[in-house]
């Protein structure tokens, strides 16, 4: 019986304004704990929440960029339920009107076709704090810092049908909110997370299986094993003879596992009515206009552009897209260089991420800054160097901060270009190898290599290539 | 000085006459309190020190000429509001020893108007109640008859000003708070249109219907101290950017054309009969100044009631669900774990009616009720405010009695809730409807006063204040003190 795994993210990405969703406070991570939290955040007896109108202009950003429908008019809800890091008792988040609903992202899949997911609704909400169980045993400790820091929740549909296509659709949003500016997507810190819906199905049935909840997933790794572990764990149930329950579940990334939190029957009733405190956000034409004008090139606007306008493949313009700072990079050799658009995308995606990923370092902390890099591809083109010693140079620049002309002056890496230099090294080499010079006279044709080589060799890798090939075979010929 | 029939206009002409000081004033009405508080238990907070202080200062500005109106001026706030470092408590064991960290918005501004604070007035727990018997300091009585309630939840400002122990005094309204406790103690009391003041710091009964007004002797009292109240607060999305005008200075207009409306569903059988008669002869002052009356009918108006306490109720059970004894307010004694702390907390804190409008709430708003209850109730609440609207079409004001009877004795309705919750059936529509009104005294019934009801469109404070006005330069009905406080 062949399976299919049903799954529906609800991604949190912590909105990146400067003060909280209903109060004045800092929203800044790593505070000591409850510096950043003031009556409001503290839910103190008659504080009103206010709404920052930073965080709505943020909410209709996103909701722009997936071609979703603007609520003209959208009401804040307050979700009770009693936990010390909730200082109100209720949660202000938005229920029955959504500020955003009906987009969707299309996501590339690994055998290259493209996939729409629908994304239900996005809605703005406060967080709650934390609750801090370390340090006094028996003594639970409470930070407000996080409380009221603005959320959108983005709900998609179940459109997603593995662990794969989950991350993918993931990464998509995590890309977008960041290309937006409105969220940090900082998943060590919590600023973009997410709980997954999963249940399974045998291939072709028409009804989704029952679904189990996995809470407060922060990182891409996660949410594949989680969502691994699951779609195993309930066909082995349903193999077996048992039935999945509706249950809310916990990953624990260091036994791998889902497990139970809580069941359907100990769900809490949220008892959801509209927030009184609050007015319903009316948002007019004209504001979602002054919105749209403000958007940046999208991420797939961008790699289309990439594909167009740089001969670059899908994969390759998907790459390079991946952030705006990297599209950015990527732009500014191109401009620089002014020719040889996909050897920059080589030199971007390789030498240079592979040292950014050794480092540890985002784009924007290059060591090798575009400038610089541009300067490097320039010397490859006019053939100042090879390709090959290009890669040595690069560490050089990489380790020293120099630039790529000072590298190369200084370790006399300019190439050969002199031809009578070549014929020299040649003629010397085939005088010292007269036994393959024989060999490849009578037809042993494999050993151009070898002399390629040795030239090579004797020029300390600065021969022309091009001409070293063409006076080489001249010759070898005799 | 003669503290009893002293309004808060002829006080602020005596101080600024120099008949005597603000200090002389504020320590003649903090010894009037303390002499009364044994009899009434009006106060739950005397912040004597702070007063004479206040006072000093309004002196001080006085002699410099930096005065405004009210400078100087002697008045004490409804323990619902917010006032820094002094005790706010809501009439609660829950807040008993909350000492605020910040002034409600309402306070600051009558403090910027150069108001005196004298204390803070007792009132029903979390201002949920009609006779001011649930507050946790005790029953507040009515200066009246002091074996009687003093209606509520304003029960502690309508009997200190009442009694004259205080000039004015705030108070809130979210079912009838200051105009039901205004007529029963024989005090001029004005709801203003929801959105006129800021609800910042006023601590949440019910968020939708709760409004901050006063309690004066008089109507042109009120119109002082309203506009230091009123207006646009950034701080409360619900409050309304529009304008704040001089409430005195229409004080005298002509009540000529003036059409006045008699709601249909206010004269019901549930009137006491001699208390419908008292407001019949108001309304014939009113004619006799040139309005005219008519009947009109809200049809909806039965329902405000039920329509109410499913409305009040839900948002109360969230509102308070911030006191979990984690952060403020009561914590219970050692605390096994967190549901016990939560419960005990929540359990010693609170008196019988806040739990019984909590579990109220709760339930109406529990998954496959809320449609039921809540829903249906926001419905309803719409019908009744097109009622109004079609009501104010033809007419300018509308009038009608404050409560069904005088004053009752304390205790005689404390064990039946719907009963109590009856008191509040003339006054709750407003609310609903988020309009302004006011309670004037125009009579009594054996010994006790009635109160005149008046309803007005969306922010007409001036128009209801003009008409009250000139009905008290026609009577003296608001100037009547009672004999032991005289």
């Amino acid at each position: 019986m062949e399976w299919e795994t049903v799954i529906g993210l609800e991604i949190h990405a912590q909105l990146a304004t400067r003060s909280k969703i209903f109060s004045g406070s800092a929203t800044a991570y790593g505070a000591e704990p409850n510096t950043q939290a003031n009556l409001v955040d503290l839910g103190y007896p008659g504080v009103l929440p206010v709404l920052n109108g930073e965080a709505v202009r943020m909410a209709v950003r996103f909701g722009l960029a997936i071609g979703a429908r603007i609520a003209p008019c959208s009401v804040f809800a307050r979700k009770n339920y009693f936990y010390p890091d909730l200082p109100k008792g209720y949660q202000i988040s938005q229920y029955e009107l959504p500020i955003v609903a009906e987009g969707a992202l299309d996501v590339m899949l690994d055998d290259g076709t493209r996939k729409r997911i629908g994304i239900t609704r996005a809605h703005l909400e406060e967080d709650a704090g934390k609750s801090l169980h370390e340090g006094s045993p028996g003594v639970s400790g409470i930070d407000l810092n996080r409380a009221g820091t603005p959320l959108i929740e983005i709900v998609s549909e179940p459109d997603l049908r593995s662990a794969k296509e989950a991350i993918a659709y993931m990464k998509k949003v995590h890309t977008l909110v960041r290309y937006l500016g409105i969220c940090d997507g900082n998943m060590q810190e919590g600023s973009f997370r997410c709980d997954a819906n999963v249940s399974v199905r045998h291939k072709g049935a028409e009804k989704f299986g029952t679904r189990a909840e996995i809470k407060n997933l922060n990182s891409f790794r996660f949410v594949e094993k989680a969502i691994n572990y699951e779609v195993e764990r309930q066909i082995e149930i349903i193999e077996s003879g048992g039935i999945v329950v509706q249950e809310t579940r916990l990953y624990d990334p260091e036994k791998g596992e889902t497990r139970s939190m809580r069941s359907k029957e100990e769900a809490n009733d949220y008892r959801y009515f509209p927030d009184p405190d609050l007015l319903p956000v009316v948002l007019g034409d004209s504001f979602i206009a002054g919105v749209k004008a403000t958007l940046p090139e999208l991420p797939d606007e961008k790699a289309e552009r990439f594909v167009r306008d740089y001969g670059l493949s899908q994969y390759d313009a998907g790459v390079l897209t991946a952030s705006r700072e990297l599209g950015a990079f990527y732009e500014e050799v191109v401009r620089r260089v002014g020719s040889e658009p996909k050897l920059c995308a080589n030199w971007v995606m390789g030498d240079l991420a592979a040292l950014l990923n050794n480092d540890n370092l985002e784009i924007n902390q290059s060591k090798v800054d575009a400038a610089a890099l541009a300067g490097l591809v320039v010397r490859i083109v006019d053939s100042t160097i090879s390709g090959k010693i290009a890669k040595d140079v690069f560490e050089a620049m990489w380790a020293s901060g120099e630039g790529a002309d000072a590298i190369i002056e200084q370790k006399g890496l300019r190439q050969i270009t002199d031809t009578g230099a070549i014929a020299k090294a040649i003629e010397e080499v085939m005088a010292k190898n007269a036994g393959q010079l024989a060999d490849y006279r009578s037809g042993k044709d494999k050993l151009f290599g070898f002399f390629v080589g040795q030239v090579m060799k004797a020029t300390g890798g600065k021969a022309n290539p091009a001409q070293l090939n063409e006076l080489l075979k001249k010759k070898l010929a005799g | 000085m003669s503290a009893p029939a002293a309004t808060v206009a002829a006080l602020a002409k005596g101080l600024a006459a120099g008949e005597y000081s603000s200090v002389e004033l504020t320590r003649a009405y903090l010894e009037r309190i303390a002499a009364a508080q044994p009899a009434l238990n009006a106060f739950v907070t005397i912040t004597s020190e702070a007063a004479l202080a206040a006072a000093a200062a309004a002196d001080a500005a006085r002699a410099k000429s930096q005065t405004g109106r009210l400078t100087g001026v002697p008045i004490a706030h409804k323990d619902i509001f917010c006032t820094e470092g002094i005790r706010t408590t809501c009439g609660s064991k829950m807040l008993a020893n909350f000492v605020s960290p910040y002034d409600a918005s309402v306070v600051a501004g009558l403090r910027g108007a150069g108001t005196v604070m004298l204390g803070k007035l007792n009132m029903d727990e979390f201002a949920m109640g009609s006779s001011n018997e649930t507050s946790f300091f005790g029953a507040v009585h009515n200066p009246w008859d002091t074996t009687m309630v003093p209606g509520g939840s304003s029960g502690g400002s309508a009997a200190s000003v009442a009694a004259r122990i205080v000039p004015a005094a705030t108070a809130t309204d979210t079912g009838g708070s200051i105009r039901q406790p205004a007529a029963l103690c024989g005090v001029t009391g004005i709801k203003p249109t929801y959105g006129r003041c800021s609800r910042y710091g006023m601590i949440a009964f019910a968020s939708s219907l709760d409004q901050a007004g006063l309690i004066t002797v008089s109507a042109e009292d009120a119109a002082l101290l309203l506009g230091p109240m009123s207006g646009f607060d950034p701080r409360d999305s619900t409050s309304v950017e529009r304008a704040v005008p001089d409430y005195t200075t229409t004080l005298g207009d002509s009540l000529e054309g003036l059409t006045i409306g008699l709601v249909k569903e206010f004269f019901d059988k549930g009137l006491d009969a001699t208390n419908e008669q008292r407001i019949r002869d108001a309304i014939a002052v009113f004619e006799k100044l040139g309005a005219r009356a008519r009947e009109v009918s809200c049809p909806h108006l039965p329902l405000s009631v039920p329509t109410y306490y499913v409305v009040a109720p839900a948002e109360c059970s969230s509102n308070l669900a911030r006191f979990d004894g984690v952060r403020f307010g009561h914590r219970c004694e050692s605390p096994k774990n967190l549901l016990d702390l939560y419960c005990r907390s929540r359990g010693e804190g609170f008196g019988a009616e806040v739990k019984r409008r909590i579990m109220t709430g709760t339930y109406v708003l529990s998954a496959g009720y809320y449609d039921a209850y809540y829903l249906k109730a926001q419905r309803v609440r719409q019908l009744i405010s097109a009622d109004f609207a079609q009501a104010f079409q033809s007419c300018d004001l509308l009038f009608g009695p404050t409560s069904p009877t005088p004053a009752f004795a304390i205790g005689a309705k404390f064990d039946d809730p719907i009963t109590m919750y009856l008191n509040d059936i003339y006054t709750i529509g407003a609310n609903l409807a988020g309009l302004p009104g006011m309670s004037i005294p125009c009579g009594f019934v054996d010994g006790l006063p009635v109160g005149l009801q008046i309803l007005g469109p969306h922010f007409s404070e001036a128009r209801m204040l003009n008409a009250a006005h000139r009905y008290q330069q026609e009577t003296d009905w608001h100037l009547r003190v009672p004999a032991a406080f005289a």
